[in-house]
């Protein structure tokens, strides 16, 4: 990979990232946030770029976001985060020196998986990409089955990891509330209205975008709302050669 | 009750705790209590002094802050450790859901069900679960002892008992893969007793299954 040259990009980490992409999303703004030295490299999942031979250097595992700092490589958004934030040495709140705190954002992390990312995902794709980009059509009853999914997860989020808690963790803002907040609103950049009904999330929702700060938040998540408009104009072959894998795994 | 741990490279690890059996062939997960405990209805949950704990990984990690176990387990120094987060992030996505579809359609779904194998889909999620030991062997153990470098971490201890699971239907995963079954042994010479132990219902099952046959 050719190396920066300025003495302080020097000290950049570099991040490979595509803003459609939840988890890119969650590094940028920790990034952005805690002014840590970053360069984006910018990876488009549509254009089948994480396939490159370039990028298999970075990344065995070939996914995004992806980190590198010298020759250290990283992938996978909760490992990216915490390495950023003990490197980084950024506010403690992120990620608490206290034993109870960090577990429970632990806990959080590791139940995300396979629930709110997956379904957030899931309903991302029913509802948008493969209906308006794949020209596929996504019987009701699968959709409905993806909304309720996704239901059964926010439901989990509000009432066992929030509770009567401002954050997940606690009083202040952590790794668990960003990594939260980036999956919720992929299905909402879908067109799907997760927050109305919702007043405790949409509470939640609010505090976090405050914490990140509103402007922050809204120029990572710029490219991710304006979904709806692309799909209308976006040139569907690009998607052709995963299709297979995508209606395999959604559908 | 102490469970006392040997094993023959590292030091004698003794974290005191009680085992609170919950079977979920009976049910027991989906009790009001349990429910309480863990709306998620799942194993495992810690409970220490009120402080109550679900997510194996997360669990771990708050033993391996708590009780200051030896270092190689989750160790300290930046990119060790997030080599060990890579993989249990990574560990969710692919060597559990894959490993346990496998599983659930040899052994738990016929049981519950009394119906056969649906073996189409088995055959399926075999084969998927033969890419994601590839990827295992490639993108992680490549040409170390272990998976995140020179000695075992709770991420060897994630990845064994998720390819120990399809045992319980005589299915060994790993046959067609001798740098992961090499793997495997360094694993469990590592844990020593406890692998056996940990085991003990799952064994149990294989072989009760085989006395049928």
């Amino acid at each position: 990979m050719q190396g920066v040259c300025s003495a302080a990009a020097a000290m950049a980490v570099e991040l490979y990232l595509d803003l459609l992409s939840q988890p890119c999303r969650s590094v940028l703004i920790f990034a952005k946030k805690n002014n840590i030295p970053h360069e984006v490299k910018q990876v488009s999942l549509m254009d089948g770029e994480q396939h490159r031979e370039d990028f298999g250097k970075v990344s065995l595992i070939r996914k995004v976001p992806a980190l590198q700092d010298g020759d250290f490589c990283l992938a996978e958004s909760p490992a990216i985060l915490l390495y950023l934030a003990r490197k980084f040495k950024t506010p403690d709140h992120w990620y608490p020196a206290d034993l109870q705190q960090c577990a429970r954002i632990d806990e959080y992390l590791s139940w995300q998986h396979c629930a709110i990312r997956l379904h957030g995902s899931k309903v991302f794709w029913l509802k948008l990409m493969i209906p308006e980009v794949l020209h596929v059509e996504v019987p009701k009853e699968k959709m409905d089955a993806a909304v309720e999914e996704l239901n059964g997860s926010l439901k989990l989020l509000e009432e066992k990891f929030l509770q009567d808690r401002p954050f997940i963790a606690g009083d202040h803002i952590s790794l668990a509330d960003l990594v939260a907040i980036v999956e919720v609103m992929q299905p909402v950049a879908a067109g799907l209205d997760v927050f109305g009904g919702r007043p405790k999330l949409s509470a939640w929702r609010d505090r976090v975008q405050a914490a990140i700060g509103k402007e922050l938040f809204d120029e990572v998540h710029q490219t991710v709302m304006g979904s709806q408009e692309r799909v209308k104009v976006m040139d569907g072959s690009k998607l052709e050669f995963s299709k297979a894998k995508i209606l395999k795994f959604f559908m | 009750m102490s469970l006392e741990l040997q094993n023959q490279n590292h030091t004698v690890d003794i974290l005191p705790h009680t085992v609170r059996h919950v079977a979920l062939r009976r049910g027991d997960h989906r009790t009001p209590e349990f429910s309480q405990l863990n709306p998620m209805q799942k194993v495992p949950v810690m409970v220490d002094n009120g402080f109550v704990l679900t997510e194996s990984d997360a669990i771990m990690k708050y033993l391996v802050n708590k009780y200051d176990v030896p270092e190689h387990w989750y160790p300290r120094q930046p990119e060790r450790r997030a080599r060990v987060d890579e993989y249990t992030a990574w560990h969710h996505t692919h060597t559990r859901p894959h490993a346990a579809k496998v599983f659930i359609l040899e052994v738990l779904l016929p049981a519950q069900t009394s119906s056969p194998v649906d073996e189409e889909r088995l055959s399926r999620a075999v084969s998927q679960l033969d890419d994601t030991l590839e990827k295992l062997e490639s993108m992680f153990l490549r040409r170390q002892p272990f998976l995140c470098g020179d000695d075992v971490t709770v991420a060897d201890l994630l990845a064994v008992c998720e390819l120990m699971q399809p045992e319980a239907g005589g299915r060994d995963v790993l046959q067609q893969s001798p740098q992961l079954q090499r793997w495997k042994s360094r694993v469990r010479a590592a844990v020593g007793d406890a692998f056996d132990q940990a085991h003990a219902v799952l064994y149990a099952v294989r072989d009760r299954r085989r006395a049928k046959l």
